[in-house]
């Protein structure tokens, strides 16, 4: 008489441990996650121009040239500014409320030129294109209260386009001249 | 006495666990889809400056990086302004266009992270730019730090 003895082992794996061992990964990736946002100021680069080329004209009141030293002293056409004061005439030059003469025919051809020397320290530069782009948002949330009754960051992407045609934003950053 | 025995909830005590297998691995999932391994050991010093009007990257599979900063030496020392890509040290500026050049056929609509040393002079940056410029790959970020708005 053969009696099979051996009771039969359960062909289930055990899963018991499951748990533990998906806490410990759990914590793993817990540990080693950092959720930084890269924060930062977008801009596009224009193409590079070809040197045989004349740069197409730009009629004198449309441009804005900010000259910066290193030691980040400021020149907005030919005036010294003190960087406090700077948004508020980039908002002037680009509006243009009173139509003047010097300053810009209107938003759409506004064009503010950001020159700077080699020397400059980053810090100096990004300041400086900080009070650009400031500048810019304010005009632009401006725009957005007055056409949408409501702040540019709300808009939808329609209403952004149409804001965002009313004051293009129109900055060249010009290259230093070699020393 | 038998009249006044205690009622007690027929319900049991314990919280079922069984879920929590699953309610773990979707935890772990999570974690590892946002984690992000591959950050890439800076050979250059690297503090970014502040600005106030900022904007956030939303889509990081886009972004590379360029690192601009003063180079770290043994000894806690620092040297001259450097510019890093990926996990090397460029000593050759001319050499970013192609590998900018290459990274912009895989990807398309890439971004150009610019992180630069607040310190660094404008001079390296606008040779990267440059290089950046024939390399087609146009759009590019300055990464700063967020500055509390004043007014």
């Amino acid at each position: 008489m053969l009696l099979k003895k051996r009771e039969r082992e359960s062909a289930e794996i055990n899963g018991s441990s499951m748990a533990d061992i998906a806490f410990l990964l759990l914590i793993f990736f817990l540990v080693t996650t950092t959720i930084n946002v890269d924060t930062g100021i977008g801009m596009v680069l224009p193409p590079p121009l070809d040197p045989t080329e004349e740069p197409p004209p730009v009629r004198e009141r449309n441009l804005m040239k900010i000259l910066v030293n290193e030691t980040g002293l400021i020149m907005m056409d030919e005036e010294p500014t003190p960087i406090t004061e700077v948004q508020s005439k980039l908002i002037e030059f680009i509006k243009n409320p009173e139509a003047s003469e010097e300053l810009a025919i209107s938003p759409q051809a506004a064009i503010v030129s950001l020159k700077t020397v080699r020397q400059t320290p980053y810090r100096i530069y990004i300041d400086m294109l900080d009070e650009v782009i400031g500048a810019y948002a304010f005009l632009r949330n401006e725009a957005a209260n007055q056409n949408f009754s409501r702040d540019y960051s709300q808009l939808n992407k329609d209403q952004k386009e149409v804001v965002d045609d009313i004051y293009p934003k129109k900055i060249s950053i010009a290259e230093p001249d070699p020393e | 006495m038998a009249h006044f025995k205690k009622k007690q909830a027929g319900t049991k005590q314990e919280v079922p666990t069984s879920a929590m297998p699953d309610v773990v691995f979707m935890l772990l999932f999570f974690f590892m889809v946002t984690t992000v391994l591959r950050e890439v050991t800076l050979k250059v010093k690297i503090d970014l400056t502040k600005a106030t009007n900022i904007e956030k990257i939303e889509e990081k599979r886009l972004v590379s990086y360029i690192y601009i900063g003063p180079e770290r030496l043994p000894n806690n020392r620092l040297g001259n302004d450097k510019v890093q890509i990926d996990d090397s040290i460029q000593e050759d500026i001319g050499a970013i266009r192609q590998i900018m050049y290459d990274k912009l056929l895989e990807e398309q609509r890439m971004i150009v992270s610019l992180r630069v040393d607040e310190s660094s002079e404008f001079g390296l940056l606008t040779d990267v730019q440059e290089e950046l410029k024939k390399a087609q790959t146009f759009r590019i970020n300055y990464s700063t730090k967020s500055e509390a708005t004043r007014n």
